[in-house]
Order: C-alpha cells, then structure tokens, then sequence
C-alpha cells in the first residue's frame, strides 16, 4: 500500500542539517542555552537508564539465552503473522472485543473518529502511546472538537509545552526538572511549586486525578497482543495506565499488526527483557493483561485497531524484516553515541535513535527520510544491547545500499560528487598497481594542502566536514608497498603475489 | 609459519609504520613473512557507505589475491570485521555459491594482528619495551565484532616500562564511522570531543588502538588542540624492544620526535 505522504507531524529535515541544531552549532538567538541544556540533560538521563539497565542485565547469567529466545519469538511470529493476527481477532472477538483493520494512519483515524462518534466525547484520556503518535492521532482529534489529555507524566509534560516526544520510552528525557516545574507553574496555575521530585508528581497527580474520574473514554497502544486468549498487554511505571484500562466506559487500543505473539506464556521471555532494557527495572511495577469484556470489570465497549500503516513491505524484504522484532524498549537509544548527542529531535521522527534510523525510513517506503540510514557510525553498540537481536547496523546497511541504488537511478545522483568518487575508488581498488600509481600521484599532488607541521588543516567541498574540527596527517613520502619493493625487492615473488588475471 | 600481512589500503598510503612494525614483530617470531603487492582493499568503505554492488569486485579481488595463502594478519581490526561478518552475505547477494566457497576456505586463516599473535600464536609478552603512559581504545569493531576483549590489553601489560592508565567510557565510539565523519561531520565531531576529552582526562601521553583509522580521527583533533598526546597503534609499540637498538624507527619522526621532547620535560619537571 502507498505510504502517506504527509501523516507526519513533523517536518522532515535531513539529519546532519537537523542535528546541526541539536547540537547547539548555531545557537538559537531567543533561546541562546536551550540546545546546551537539552543535551546536558539527555546526556546526563541516557547516562543513568543505560547504568541501571547494565547492571540489572548483569544480574542475569542467562541474558544471551533470552535475547536469543526472544528473537526467535520474535521472528516465528513475524514468519506466520497472517495466521495470528486471525487467531488474536477470533479469541478476542469470542470475549466480546471489536477488531479493526487499519491498511494506514488515515484509515486508523477515520476508525477511532468513527468508535469515538456515538459517545460524543469532549475528553479522551490516553495511555503512552508511539502508535497514536506515528498516526497523527492527538492533532486529528483537536480538529474534530475532542481534547486528548496525555496521562502519562511525561507526555503530560510534552503536551503541556507543546512539545515533541525525543525518546520513546521517557519522552520528557531531554527536560530538566527545573524546565518541569516553570512548565507546571504556568500550565497547571502553580506559581507556589518547586522542582521537588515530589511535589511536581504531587501536582500531575491532582491534575489528572478528576480526568480519570470523569473521562469516559480511553485510547491506549499496546506492548504485545496474545493470539491465544485475545489478550492485550500493557506494561507501565506510573499506574496511569491501569486507570486508564479500568475506568473508563469505553476503550479503543491503537496496536501495530508487528506486536502479536503466539501465546500468553511467551511473556515469560519479554516481561523479563523489556523492563530491564528499557527502564533498568527487573519488574515494571504495573503490568495489565486484558481480554474483552468481562462482565462487571473494566470498559463496557473495547476496540482493537490493528495497524499496518507500511508495515507489510517491510515483511516482504528478508534482510530487513527483522526491524518488526523490535519491543519498543529503546535500549539502544540509550546505548546509541550518535543519538547521546543529538537526542530525539534531530531525527525528526516519531521513532528516534537506532531502530528510528531504521523503521522511519522504511514505513515511509524509502520515499523519505533517507539521510536517517547514515546517521550512524556503525559502531554496534544498538545490536549489542537489543533484547531481541536485531542487528541494526546490518539493516542500516541495507536500507544505505537502498538510497545509493535509487540516487544512482537518477542523472543528478549519478553526476553527484559521492557517487563519482566512490566509483573511481572502486577502479582503483581493484588492482594493486593502479592503486600504488594513483598514491604516487596523491602524494604530489597533495603538496598545495599540506601545512609546514606535516598536517593537512584544510580541505575543500565536502572533505572540509573533516578539515574543520580535525587535522589530517599528510601522505608520507613513501607508502608500505614502496618501502616493502624498495627493501625486499630482492626476495623472489611467489606466482600468487603477481597481480592474478582478470577475467 | 608463512604469513601474508594484508597491510589495508589506508594503512599503506598513510601509516607504513604500521606495517613495518608488524613485520618486525613477526619476523621477531621467526616467522615469514610475505607481502603480496596485488593487494588493495578490503571493500569495508563502499560496503559500509551501501555502495554494495561496488564492494563486491574490491572483495573479490582481495579473495582472488589471497586465495592460497598459509595465514593472513591485518594490522586492522575493522578491515577482519568486514571480512567475516560480510564477505559471506556478499557471496550471497550476489547468487555466487564458488565465491562463498572459497570465502570460507580462507575465512578460518584472516586474522587481525594482536588476535594472531595471542589466540592463535599463545603468545602475550613479545619481549618490548616502551616508556610512556598508554591508554588503550577499544575500537567497536575489535570489541563488538571480533571480541577481543582482554587481548591488546594482555599484550600492553606485559611491554616493559610502560604505564597503562584506565579511559574513561573506553568503549564509546570515537566518532569516526568511515563516510560518517563527511556525511555527518557536525555529530561525528561532537563524539570526538567526548573521546578527546576522556583521553586528555586519563593522562595519557600516547593512546593506541588496533585500528589506525580510529587513531587517525582521535589524532586528528588532538593534533589541531595542539595536545602533547600521541597516537599510536599497538603493533607500533610491540615493535619497540631493547635489544635492538639499530634498525629503522618505527614511530613516525612525528611521534618519536614528540614523545622524545615530552620524555625530557617530564624528566625535569621531576627532577625540579
């Protein structure tokens, strides 16, 4: 199906232009401290989540053994997800849930307006969720007259500043307490609060309290579905959550058609690695599994929509299809170098980080955001602390081979500086002599560049990115394969160290 | 044992010293050893950069050139990465089961230098001697991909004279990434200044690594700081020995020159 061109709310700029900003390179002139304290904070949060997380995995000496069953979990379900994604409909349809199917983010708005519409409500309370935000859903409800109020604390926080999620798991990551607290004071009228921990949890807690007391509609995500009980789960911190799920009269959970699994006894794996990747907990303090209706608990009307919104392409490329694995548990934001000086924003995507480099792009069919796949170094430290294995830099690869063969299909992209010297390297790299002869030619033709120190301190067009925080030492005068010919040259050359035949 | 260096492409070009050391530490061993001049690259740029179609006549190029040799050793860890985590997939992409085959073949016989001289070798003292203050980077490819863990550290332990001090956050990336540090200098740079600054804050006189790319970008910006701190790769260091006080230098008149001068003056600020 045709991905949405404009379903985003953000507005997308290529990452190194975006990440220039978070980066405080160029200072805002009416906020000239915002991007440095951002990144103080995000340094200083990621810093303390990626210490908890690493010791409580420590704990575990079966950790390898459970990412790897994890995966395999994982992996099976997405292999036959046709087949439970029916059975999670037929079981819970059997105890009295509505199921939708959602081809895209339009298709799942116009279902939540349409469940919405016999209840005329003026207030919805929500749940956490990155599905609501990858459809757009706050923005189409304000347009359509009914207000949504964000219960999760820092959601409530990015709500309240009009303010954009910068990591999926804490989404506030990027503000600092004192930045809360003025919030509050002027959002929630409380020119008395302090930044006490406490006391802003006081003040969300009173703030929300009567919205959960009076709003009869709820709007949630999920972390898994059950096939075999038509369960839905839902794990949290704050509790917010198991208000939402109870009180209301009717509940409408917006899902990826990716987080099923196969049974209920599957969470053994999953309850055990997702609270320790994401939050450093061993246990979240709230974890809600529901199935239906059941008389006299819960919500009287509860409603599914299953969202595929680019989701099956994804399935149909095997060397990508591992990115549906993912369990949302944002270890390797926390773990990402690229992403400890960025934060979220800069990637301008609902889903930041390593897996956002990865999945953005691709529920966005590669027709954007393909400066994301390069915003990375490589460096494997998302795979190495995946709980279930999805090994990131190989699909950042992938989808890089992706936007390489797609600018290649074009007259510009196939004239462009990158592509030209990339295939001149690869002439060269194709024959030792051609090599050593074009590293002769370098080291004359580098002289002009070359400072009195032996450096090269600057570079122009594009090697200039390097030249300007960076020295480059100049080529010595002699490269190994002329110091090797120049003092070995008297030992005989085996038959396979002369250059072979091409064919 | 007959041993083929792959020296890498930017290892020849920029950083022979490299090279030369590892062959003196070899050949120390009483080992052959044999450079084959058809050598080029490994393919890891265009790979990595998603120039795959590219990469593929590089690596089967390399695959071709070192066919029938005993054992390769690569004074460069990311260059092994890229051999054993993707020469296979490339094969595959590229629907060739004889080039598969014959990258397994040889697949068992790369070896990234320090890998070779402590797993496959046994030997961890190689007798040298080196009178600085070393810190040690982990590159994310000699610890992520091949896990080489404790290895250049054991190797570091047992050099005479030299003073190994613990990095702060050692195994973050230094920023450099290939094509990364172009397409996104800004970020890249901004990791580097964390890295820099861990290196200055250990104290450190030289840093090293298995990996002169990483080198190339700490260094970098050491050098344009105007730092006394050296960069240097770990073979270089297991080259230096007492007993051979002739011979060719292995650090470049650079370093040897730098590391000379801050010998003297740490000498007489400790004498004052």
């Amino acid at each position: 199906m045709k991905p949405e061109a404009n379903s985003s709310p953000w507005n997308r700029r290529d990452f190194p232009e975006a990440a220039r900003e978070a980066l405080a390179a160029e200072p805002l002139p009416t906020a000239p401290f915002e991007h440095s304290q951002t990144r103080r904070n995000v340094r200083h949060a990621t810093d303390i989540i990626q210490a908890k997380r690493n010791a409580v995995v420590a704990e575990l000496p079966e950790w390898q053994a459970l990412r790897s069953a994890g995966a395999a979990i994982r992996a099976h379900t997405l292999e036959h997800l046709d087949h439970y994604l029916l059975e999670f409909e037929a079981n819970c349809v059997r105890r009295g849930g509505h199921v939708h199917w959602a081809a895209d983010a339009a298709d799942a708005r116009r279902l939540v307006l349409e469940i919405l519409a016999p209840h005329a409500p003026r207030e919805v309370i929500k749940i956490k969720t990155m599905t609501s935000e990858e459809i757009g859903l706050n923005a189409c409800l304000e347009e359509h007259g009914i207000h949504p109020v964000e219960t999760d604390l820092a959601e409530l926080i990015i709500q309240l500043g009009h303010d954009r999620p910068s990591h999926f798991v804490v989404p506030a990551l990027h503000k600092s307490r004192g930045q809360i607290r003025d919030l509050f004071a002027s959002a929630m009228h409380r020119p008395e609060l302090t930044d006490s921990p406490e006391e802003l949890a006081a003040a969300a807690r009173s703030y929300l309290r009567q919205k959960f007391l009076t709003t009869p509609v709820a709007i949630s995500g999920a972390n898994f579905l059950l096939a075999d009980t038509g369960g839905v789960c839902i794990v949290e911190s704050e509790g917010n959550g198991r208000m939402c799920l109870t009180l209301p009269d009717v509940l409408v959970t917006v899902v990826g058609i990716e987080k099923v699994l196969p049974c209920f006894q599957d969470l053994e794996v999953f309850l055990q690695t997702l609270p320790r990747s994401a939050t450093g907990e061993r246990m979240n303090p709230y974890n809600s599994i529901w199935s239906g209706t059941p008389a006299g608990d819960g919500p009287r009307e509860f409603h599914v929509i299953l969202l595929d919104n680019g989701r099956s392409p994804i399935l149909a490329d095997a060397e990508s299809r591992q990115t549906l694995r993912c369990i949302r548990c944002a270890a390797c934001l926390n773990a990402c170098p690229v992403y400890h000086q960025t934060g979220g924003h800069a990637y301008e995507s609902v889903y930041a980080g390593p897996i956002g480099a990865i999945l953005t792009p691709q529920l966005h069919a590669m027709h954007d955001a393909q400066s994301l796949p390069y915003a990375s170094s490589l460096c494997g430290a998302c795979y190495e602390v995946c709980p279930v294995e999805i090994n990131i830099p190989e699909v950042l690869i992938h989808l890089r081979s992706q936007v390489v063969q797609q600018q290649q299909s074009t007259l510009t992209g196939s004239l462009g500086l990158w592509n030209i010297a990339m295939k001149s390297a690869a002439f060269l790299m194709q024959d030792g002599g051609r090599l050593g002869a074009a590293v002769r030619l370098a080291q004359t033709a580098q002289a002009p560049l070359v400072s009195r120190n032996g450096f090269i301190e600057w570079m122009p067009g594009p090697l200039s990115g390097w030249t300007k925080t960076r020295d480059l030492p100049a080529l010595p005068a002699e490269s190994f394969r002329a110091w090797w010919r120049r003092t070995r040259s008297a030992q005989p050359a085996t038959p396979a160290a002369s250059e072979p035949h091409h064919e | 044992m007959r041993i083929s260096l792959f020296i890498a492409c930017y290892n020849d070009a920029l950083f022979p010293q490299t090279g030369k050391a590892a062959v003196r530490v070899l050949e120390r061993l009483g080992h052959q050893v044999e450079f084959r001049p058809a050598q080029t690259c490994c393919g890891q740029m265009h790979w990595n950069t998603g120039y795959l179609r590219e990469a593929l006549p590089i690596l089967r190029h390399f695959v071709r050139v070192f066919a029938d040799a005993e054992t390769v050793v690569v004074p460069s860890s990311s260059c092994v990465a890229m051999i054993r985590d993707h020469y296979l997939k490339a094969a595959a992409m590229d629907n060739d089961p004889a080039l598969a085959r014959e990258v397994k073949a040889l697949l068992p016989r790369v070896f990234e230098f320090t890998e070779f001289l402590v797993r496959k070798l046994g030997i961890d003292d190689l007798g040298a001697r080196f009178t600085h203050k070393v810190a040690y980077h982990p590159s994310c490819h000699s610890a992520r991909s091949l896990h080489l863990d404790e290895i250049p550290l054991r190797l570091l332990r047992h050099v005479r004279g030299l003073d190994l001090v613990p990095l702060a956050n050692a195994q973050e990336c230094c920023g450099f990434g290939g094509t990364f540090a172009l397409k996104n200098a800004d970020v890249s740079s901004a990791m580097l200044a964390d890295k820099v600054r861990c290196v200055l804050n250990s104290g450190a006189e030289v840093i090293t690594a298995v990996d002169n790319s990483c080198l190339m970008h700490i260094y970098g910006s050491l050098h344009r700081q105007r730092t006394f701190v050296r960069a240097v790769h770990l073979a270089e260091i297991l080259a230096c020995s007492e007993d051979e006080s002739g011979g060719e230098s292995v650090l470049a008149p650079d370093q040897h020159y730098a590391l000379a001068e801050h010998s003297a003056r740490v000498a007489t600020e400790t004498a004052q």
